[in-house]
This record gives structure tokens, C-alpha cells and sequence, in this order.
């Protein structure tokens, strides 16, 4: 098998290898997808609105639809408002959404288009509603372009009662996850008794069922008078410091609704924050039926620590869930020796950095890395595990590591989306995913005389 | 599937009457009813797509990174641009490649200089400097091509200078290749520029003395799926040698000799015809329009090329191969045909694969009802006598023409003009006949379908088979139709040549008669009598 990667480190300052981020309009995108009857649409060429829905296509297995300003060399040049204008009147006229979410993108921005004028002076038609996220390519990631669009949707639609009465009601923001983690929040949310307004919500939008009928919209994702509400309501919980504060904090500037920013609530001790933080808010108790799972949790850690005791991890991907997966390996006695996002934020090394403080064997951090970055630390730091997203199998495959498939995208296995991750049935679900990952390769390398059934 | 062609007119109106006017009269002209006593039929093709109109259609960048330059297993592919294009390029196409002995393969790996805002304002022509000194010093490529994304054309950074420098610099091949997004209509605009650059930058650098009889370039074939593995089984079994492949499972390297073959084999006439028109001008050799999709049409190829190096020995070996190969499929074929008759399919696919895919699905019994390309010229429907009626629109004055002149050094003429037209009389050398002349009577063609065309016409005409991207693929699904992705075979392949075409079959099979779409409806949703009492009496 051919190696292309060198052990040796070479300095490195302007070319990326095989990117552990993508570009702030498919996070745009992605979020819009979680407003009820929207359209998302690009204003740039018309290659990047084919890229964002071919990737979230591929990661969801599921209809994405979007359309394009699709700019010419004209455009370019002269600007891209006549083409934004006459992308409004089709979509309108041909596709009839309820809500047109548009994004920027690096030719957009580069040119100078003012969107927000651009809408300002057009004649929207009765009931219908745009919004408009600045997201050039070249700032940040896809991280920080869901974070954008989310913000977009606070800034231009939360509304607040004239009598300041409140709805009773608690926003959440659940971060770039999978519909089937959003089921799960809304899960404990209904069994904590919890009303709540929960945005973007694609879940029901991006994993329906196949009933010989497609919808292009279908019945999931906020409602605009849910969003206008969200100014109503009593506090804000953020999951993931990345994808879902900044909104949540657009919020409280706006409205003055208290944000709570936590961490996504993979692994035990983020979801336990995530419970007592819903506790606190609403005074509400949590359920028995979710007690037992976690001490089922509980139970299943103790009862399998061998399998992942002193193992060592390495982690990449976005970072709000390299965050929670960091804590959770820790929490199991793993030992995390690479931990590495793509997108390019000092803090998230100085969280990781404090949950490692403990950590009496040597490690690498690091925001702004890339897939190249990590093969190299592993060449020099073998691991036992790898968890991240399917660009790291070509590591994985190298370096003939166990990869479990967590995050985004996962284009080369099938379900993730429909499941959770986060919860403590999402625990659950990973520990299988981990513990299976493990032994099969203790399996695989065990001598067929010394074979164990029971491990 | 209503037959009758009133009746398609009424289903296209209605298609039709959900667009605000303008945008119905440009759709109009892009939709034809194939009928054969009309003789000439005309089709509006890479035109603008109206905004907002939610097209499939891509960027000059993708049909320039993507398409053509991709496949090159030996090039450093260093995207100079925000983080995204770099990013979508990675692995997405399944055009395969598998290094030669001691070769490199950087298929697997994306470059990119990764722009910020601060090299939007102040430039990025440093940082793309530094990133191919980076890339020089780890991977010791020898060949860099870098591709530009919208910005950088925006921003004005000399990308051509900066190759030529660090050419000289490193002493390896860096070439710049100006295919921003925003260029053309589609990613057709895209093709043409990489087509040019390797025409003007890399073929012909390099003199190689060949020994084999029939050299040969194989272009236009992009070995998704591992296609290109196959054409070159068959083709190595008859005893001709690749001297080079444009691009799928191809090398630079090997493009810069590619010069010295006797015949060009053109697959996708769309992407890569500039360069085979270019060749004959420059290097005398001439181009045969192949098609190595489907038994048929295989056999009709390699016959041609055959009788092009008119070799008996090599006609021999030919039929010899084409029987073997044959012997191999033609019974599980034939009941595949049996299972399939009276099917039907909609085609809409890139620059030739709506087209070239036709025969494959006639030989096993499914009709095509609708086929249209996503970014294909007008001569790719109605073939290439149309080439000097075409418009210019100012979309395409944008891309260079490039012109080229005969090489006098390397001009080898290869075949008499005499022989040449005697030739053209029994095979498409030099020509490609479009798509619109094999179709039936009744069919439809259209040109950069988009997501209400295809729900409307699906809705409509009820295909049993829906071949297209990934894009609509899961419309196509929970519309109940099966979907079969043309552009990237899926996770499957190769389809080329004869084991492909059998290959292609189960795996058209298995997707229409996968137990899953008598699912759909659930077993309470037909009457059922509820008699149970269990839980207390009603």
C-alpha cells in the first residue's frame, strides 16, 4: 500500500492536506433545512449550491433542495442583484416556499453584494419571508456558518411580546447534529415536561419516510411563528459553544432572553450538565424512565471498562462533538492522545486543554488542523481507536486502526443519521459502536486456539 | 407512459405553465419531442440557467478540478481558494486510479491554500507560493496544477506567474489553470479551459520513441468505477497500447509523449473534444468517436478501430477478443432482457453519458423515454454538423479559444485524406452524430433539467428507472422510482465493455426488483377487518 505521509514533520504554514472543515454556506445551508417550508438559497455560482447538496445529500441519503443566484461572468463583474431578484420571482412562482434562507458565498462577498438592501427593495410576496446570513467562504467554517445562519434567524425574525409576557417556554438550539439527536433532545425535553422551542429542527426534514410520495417540504423544521416567539421565551440553551452560542448570546443582546451554553450532550457527564441546567431552568424533575437509562449507562461502563481502560484515541472532527467525545473517552479511562478540529478557533483548544489537565501521558491539540496533520501524530503516537468522520478511514486504513464513524459527514455507512448520539441512550449507541470497533479487532489479531466467546 | 406525442405535448405544457413567462419561453426551447419525419431538430443548450431555477449544473471549476484534471494520479492538485472547493473535489467523483510501480497517486489527497479574508483584501498570491513550496518539499510531485477558485480571479492574483516561477524554481511541471467559478454556464466552461492548458502547457513536451504498432490515447474517460480498467483489459487483450489517458487512471507524465499515438479514442465528447480536434490540427492525428458503454456499442468500437489500422492480424485478434468476451455474457444478458422488456427510462446525465447509456439499457429490454444533458453544447444532441450554426453568446467569449498551428517538427500525417474520407463513410472519425438521431419517436429531450421538470415529467410519464446524480437520486426514491446515479455509477462499477454491461444489469436488478418498493404501503392501509377484542369489546 502506497504512504505518501512522512513521519518526519515538515513546516507547514499555507497548504492544507485533506481538510478537517469545509466552507460556511453548506452549515447555511444545513440550518435552513431546519426552518419549516424553506428554501435555502446561494447567492454565488451555481457550483457551490451543487457542492453543498451533493455533501449533505450523501451524508443524509435524503432529498436536499437549494437554489442558486447562479452568477456569470456578468454578474460578477456588474454585481448580483438583478440575478438575485430573478432567482426570488421564480422560486416563488415555480417552488412556492414559505421562507427563502439565503447564504453568501467567498464570490458574493469578495464582490461586495449588500444583500440586506438588496431584500429591502424587493416586493416580497404576503406571508412569505427571506432571511439572509453573511457567510463568505473564505472566514471560519461550516461550524461557523450554521452558527450564522441560526444568528440570522434570531436577528431578522425573534419578535418580543409589546407587554413583555413571556411564552413559558425555553429555546433550544441543538447545534450541527443529526436529526435522530434532535428526536433524542426532544425526547427528554417532552418527558421532563419541558415546553420548549427548539431551532433549526431538521429532524422530519432530513430522514423521512419513503411512502411513495415526495414532499419538498416536508412536515419537520421551526415554524416562522415559532422563531418570532423565540424573543418570548425565558431562557436560551446552547449546545455547543461553536455552533449554537452565538445566536443564543444575538438573543439575549436582542431580547434580553438569558443564553446557557453548554457543551453537546454526548457521554454521561455533558448530558448529567445538559439534565440539571433543564432542571434549574424549569424547576421540572427528571423522569424516572430517564434515570434508568442513565444508570443503565452507568452500568453498562462498569460492567465493560476492561474493553476501553487506558486505550488510547485519537479525535477529529467538528468541535463541539470532539469536545464531548474528548470528556466521554476520558470519562470511560480512555486516553485521548490526538484531539483535532478543523475549524480555526483558539478556544477550543483551551477547553480541551483544561479537560486534560489530569493527563499524565502525552497528547497533541489542536484548531485549524487537518487530516494530514493527524496521520503524522499518529505515525509518531500510534492509537488504538480513531473517532471522527469517514475522511480519516484513508488514516485509519494506513495505519490499520479501528475507525467508529461519529459526526459529519459519514458518507460510507448508514443509519447515523437516524440515530442519536447525544443522551444517554446516544451513549449507549456509541459505547456499542466503540466496544464492537475494539473487540473485533482484538478478534481480528487474536490466534484462532486462544479465541475467547465471552469478552 | 402515454405514447402518443399530442399527449407528451400536453404533459410538457404543464410542465411548462408553473414558470413566471420569460422563464417559460427559455424553458420551452430547451425541451424537443423526438420526431423522425421532422428531420432536423433543434435544441437550446449551455445557455445561462435562469436564477433560482434550481438547476443540477455545476461550476467551470468543478468540470476543470473535478472533471478532467481529477483523475491525474501523478498531480499534486493544489486548489488555491477558500477551503470548499478543495474540500467537494475530494473523493466525490470515483474516478479510481492505481499508481504504476514506484509511481505516486495523490487521488486520495486534496491541497488547498485555504484563503482567509486577510488574503481576499491584501492577496493570496504569497500564501499560494509558500503552499507550493510546501508541497514540493513533502511530496516531491512532478506536477503541480493549480486551479483557481472565484476569488482568486476577483482579487486579480497572477496564479500563471506564480506557476511559471515556481517551474523554474523546482525544476518540476506547475501549471495554472484560470477556471473560477463563475466562468461559462456550467461546468462545461470548465472542461474547455483545462482542455486548453494541457493542450498549450503539457502535450507534447516530452519525445518518446514507442515500439507497439498501434499507440493509441484513450480521452474522455474518466475510470469511474473503474471503467477505464476495463477498456484497457479488452484493448490490451487485442494487443493495442495506451500511450496515454485523458483522464481516468491517466498520469501527466504520460500526457507529455501522448503526441506520438496514431489514433485518439474519444469518449465523452463533451469534455475533451477541444483537445482531440486540437491534436489532429497540431500533430495529424486523427480522432474516432468511441463508445465503450454497452455490448454494442463496444463491438462497433473496437471494430472501427480495427479497420482504422486496417490489420488483418489485428481484425483477427479483434473478432477473437469480441467473441470470447461475448461468450461470457450473452445468455445471463439475454435474460435480463427477458425480465426487463417493456421497461422504460429517463436519462439525464452529464455531457454523454444520457446518450451513450441508451444502447445499454435497449439491449436489455428498457426503452429510454427521456434523456437530456446537464451540460452538454448543442452538437452533443444534434451532432457535430451544427457546429457552425451555434451562436456565441458572451458566456462563451469568456473562455479563451485556443488557437493551434501544425507542429512542423511532430506533424505526422497518419492516414491520407483520401483513406480518411473513405474512412468517415463507415465510422465517426472525426465526428460525433449527437444524441437526438438514435433516439424513438416520442421521446424527450431536454437540456439542464431541473427539479421541477423532473418531478413533473416523473409524475407524468411514471419511468421504472430514473438515472441522474445524488442529487435527486432520494426524490427520485420517495417518489417510489428507482434511481440509478450515472454520474457515479453509485458505489459500483466498472459498466464498460462487456463484463460491465452484465455488471450494469444486476445492479439495475437488484434496484428495481429490491423487495423494499412493495414496502411502501403499509399492510393496514388496505382494508383490513378489525375483529379482535383483545383490550375489551367495542
Amino acid at each position: 500500500m502506497q504512504d505518501l505521509v512522512p513521519e518526519e514533520y515538515k513546516e507547514r504554514n499555507s497548504l492544507v492536506i485533506n481538510p478537517v472543515k469545509t466552507c460556511q454556506p453548506i452549515g447555511a445551508m444545513y440550518a435552513a433545512l431546519g426552518i419549516h417550508g424553506a428554501l435555502p438559497h446561494s447567492h454565488g455560482s451555481q457550483g457551490c449550491c451543487s457542492y453543498h447538496r451533493m455533501h449533505l445529500t450523501k451524508h443524509f441519503r435524503e432529498p436536499v433542495v437549494a437554489s442558486s443566484s447562479s452568477f456569470t461572468e456578468g454578474a460578477s463583474v456588474f454585481g448580483g442583484r438583478a440575478n438575485l431578484e430573478t432567482a426570488l420571482k421564480n422560486i416563488f412562482a415555480v417552488y412556492d416556499p414559505e421562507v427563502v434562507a439565503i447564504n453568501t458565498t467567498c464570490l458574493s462577498e469578495t464582490i461586495g453584494d449588500d444583500i440586506g438592501s438588496i431584500i429591502n427593495g424587493y416586493d416580497v410576496p404576503e406571508g412569505k419571508t427571506i432571511i439572509h446570513a453573511s457567510t463568505p467562504s473564505y472566514v471560519g467554517s461550516h461550524i461557523s456558518g450554521f452558527s450564522n445562519m441560526v444568528k440570522a434567524m434570531i436577528k431578522q425574525l425573534s419578535e418580543k411580546n409589546k407587554d413583555a409576557k413571556t411564552n413559558n417556554k425555553l429555546n433550544l438550539i441543538p447545534g450541527f447534529v443529526d436529526p435522530g439527536d434532535i428526536r433524542e433532545i426532544k425526547r427528554i425535553l417532552e418527558a421532563m415536561d419541558i415546553d420548549y422551542i427548539l431551532f433549526p429542527d431538521q429532524s422530519d426534514v432530513l430522514d423521512t419516510p419513503l411512502d411513495g410520495n415526495y414532499d419538498m417540504y416536508p412536515e419537520g423544521g421551526v415554524t416562522i411563528p415559532e422563531l418570532n416567539d423565540t424573543g418570548n421565551s425565558q431562557a436560551t440553551i446552547a449546545l455547543g459553544e461553536f455552533a449554537s452560542s452565538d445566536p443564543a448570546f444575538e438573543l439575549e443582546k436582542k431580547h434580553d432572553v438569558k443564553p446557557y451554553t453548554l457543551k453537546s450532550p454526548v457521554g454521561i457527564k455533558a448530558t448529567d450538565e445538559f439534565l440539571m441546567q433543564l432542571m434549574k431552568l424549569t424547576g421540572k424533575e427528571v423522569p424516572a424512565e430517564i434515570e434508568k437509562e442513565r444508570g443503565q449507562l452507568v452500568d453498562i461502563i462498569a460492567d465493560t471498562h476492561h474493553q476501553f481502560h487506558g486505550k488510547k484515541v485519537a479525535i477529529y472532527g467538528d468541535p463541539d462533538i470532539v469536545i464531548s467525545l474528548t470528556e466521554f473517552v476520558l470519562s470511560l479511562g480512555m486516553r485521548p492522545a490526538h484531539v483535532l478540529t478543523g475549524t480555526p478557533d483558539n478556544k477550543f483548544e483551551k477547553i480541551v486543554e483544561e479537560m486534560m489537565e489530569d493527563a499524565d501521558w502525552d497528547y497533541n491539540i489542536t484548531a485549524g488542523g487537518d487530516l494530514f496533520q493527524l496521520h503524522q501524530w499518529i505515525k509518531n503516537d500510534p492509537v488504538d481507536l480513531m473517532l471522527g468522520n469517514s475522511y480519516g478511514k484513508l488514516v485509519a486504513k494506513q495505519e490499520d486502526i479501528p475507525l467508529v464513524r461519529v459526526g459529519f459527514p459519514i458518507l460510507d455507512r448508514t443509519v447515523h443519521s437516524y440515530l442519536p448520539t447525544v443522551g444517554y441512550k446516544g451513549a449507549m449507541l456509541l459505547l456499542e459502536k466503540i466496544s464492537g470497533a475494539l473487540l473485533d479487532r482484538r478478534d481480528r489479531d487474536t490466534d484462532i486456539q486462544l479465541t475467547e466467546f465471552v469478552l | 407512459m402515454k405514447n402518443n406525442n399530442a399527449g407528451i405535448e400536453d404533459v410538457l405544457d404543464e410542465v411548462l405553465q408553473s414558470y413566471p413567462a420569460k422563464s417559460m419561453k427559455n424553458r420551452k426551447e430547451h425541451i424537443l419531442v423526438k420526431e423522425k419525419k421532422k428531420g432536423k431538430h433543434k435544441i437550446k443548450a449551455n445557455t445561462r440557467t435562469i436564477p433560482g431555477i434550481i438547476t443540477n449544473r455545476g461550476c467551470a471549476y468543478a468540470g476543470c478540478r473535478g472533471v478532467v484534471l481529477g483523475p491525474l494520479k501523478d498531480v499534486v492538485q493544489l486548489v488555491h481558494g477558500p477551503i470548499g472547493c478543495s474540500y467537494y473535489a475530494w473523493g466525490m467523483r470515483r474516478h479510481q486510479g492505481m499508481a504504476a510501480e514506484g509511481g505516486k497517486n495523490f487521488i486520495n489527497y486534496t491541497f488547498s491554500t485555504d484563503m482567509q479574508d486577510s488574503d481576499v483584501v491584501f492577496g493570496g498570491e504569497r500564501k499560494l507560493k509558500e503552499a507550493i513550496k510546501e508541497a514540493v518539499e513533502i511530496f516531491n510531485p512532478s506536477t503541480i496544477m493549480i486551479t483557481a477558485t472565484c476569488p482568486v480571479g476577483l482579487i486579480g492574483d497572477d496564479i500563471n506567474s506564480i506557476a511559471r516561477q515556481a517551474e523554474e524554481e523546482y525544476g518540476i511541471k506547475v501549471m495554472a489553470f484560470n477556471c473560477e467559478g463563475y466562468k461559462g454556464v456550467s461546468q462545461s466552461a470548465g472542461h474547455h479551459i483545462a482542455n486548453n492548458n494541457i493542450m498549450s502547457d503539457l502535450v507534447g513536451i516530452e519525445d518518446k520513441e514507442l515500439e507497439h504498432k498501434y499507440p493509441i490515447n484513450l480521452m474522455g474517460e474518466y475510470n469511474i468505477g473503474g471503467d477505464a480498467f476495463e477498456i484497457e483489459r479488452i484493448l490490451d487483450k487485442i494487443g493495442y497500447d495506451i500511450v496515454a489517458s485523458f483522464s481516468g487512471n491517466g498520469t501527466a507524465d504520460q500526457i507529455k509523449y501522448s503526441h506520438e499515438a496514431d489514433l485518439n479514442l474519444v469518449q465523452c465528447h463533451r469534455s475533451i473534444n477541444y483537445i482531440a480536434e486540437m491534436f489532429e490540427e497540431k500533430y495529424g492525428i486523427p480522432w474516432l468517436k468511441v463508445n465503450f458503454l454497452g455490448v454494442d456499442a463496444t463491438i462497433k468500437s473496437l471494430r472501427n478501430m480495427a479497420e482504422y489500422f486496417d490489420d488483418p492480424e489485428l481484425k483477427e485478434r479483434t473478432e477473437k477478443v469480441i467473441a470470447e468476451e461475448l461468450a461470457q455474457i450473452d445468455g445471463p444478458l439475454n435474460r435480463y432482457k427477458e425480465l426487463f422488456e417493456g421497461k422504460t427510462a429517463f436519462l439525464f446525465v452529464g455531457g454523454s453519458r444520457a446518450h451513450h447509456y441508451q444502447n445499454v439499457f435497449k439491449r436489455i429490454g428498457i426503452e429510454t423515454v427521456v434523456a437530456g444533458y446537464e451540460f452538454g453544447h448543442r452538437d452533443d444532441y444534434e451532432g457535430r454538423e451544427v457546429i457552425p450554426d451555434i451562436e456565441m453568446t458572451a458566456d462563451d467569449r469568456n473562455i479563451p479559444e485556443l488557437e493551434v498551428t501544425k507542429d512542423d517538427k511532430k506533424y505526422k500525417m497518419r492516414i491520407s485524406e483520401t483513406k480518411k474520407k473513405e474512412l468517415q463513410q463507415k465510422m465517426p472519425l472525426d465526428y460525433y452524430e449527437g444524441m437526438i438521431k438514435e433516439m424513438e419517436d416520442g421521446s424527450i429531450v431536454i437540456d439542464d433539467l431541473n427539479h421541477h421538470e423532473h418531478i413533473k415529467l416523473t409524475e407524468a410519464l411514471e419511468p421504472d428507472i430514473f438515472c441522474s446524480g445524488i442529487k435527486d437520486k432520494y426524490t427520485s426514491h420517495k417518489m417510489g422510482i428507482f434511481s440509478k446515479q450515472l454520474h457515479s455509477y453509485d458505489y459500483s462499477g466498472p459498466y464498460a465493455g462487456f463484463k460491465g454491461h452484465l455488471q450494469f444489469a444486476e445492479d439495475i436488478a437488484a434496484g428495481i426488483l429490491n423487495p423494499s418498493w412493495s414496502y411502501i404501503n403499509p399492510p393496514w392501509k388496505d382494508n383490513v377487518e378489525l375483529k379482535g377484542t383483545i383490550g375489551g369489546v367495542k
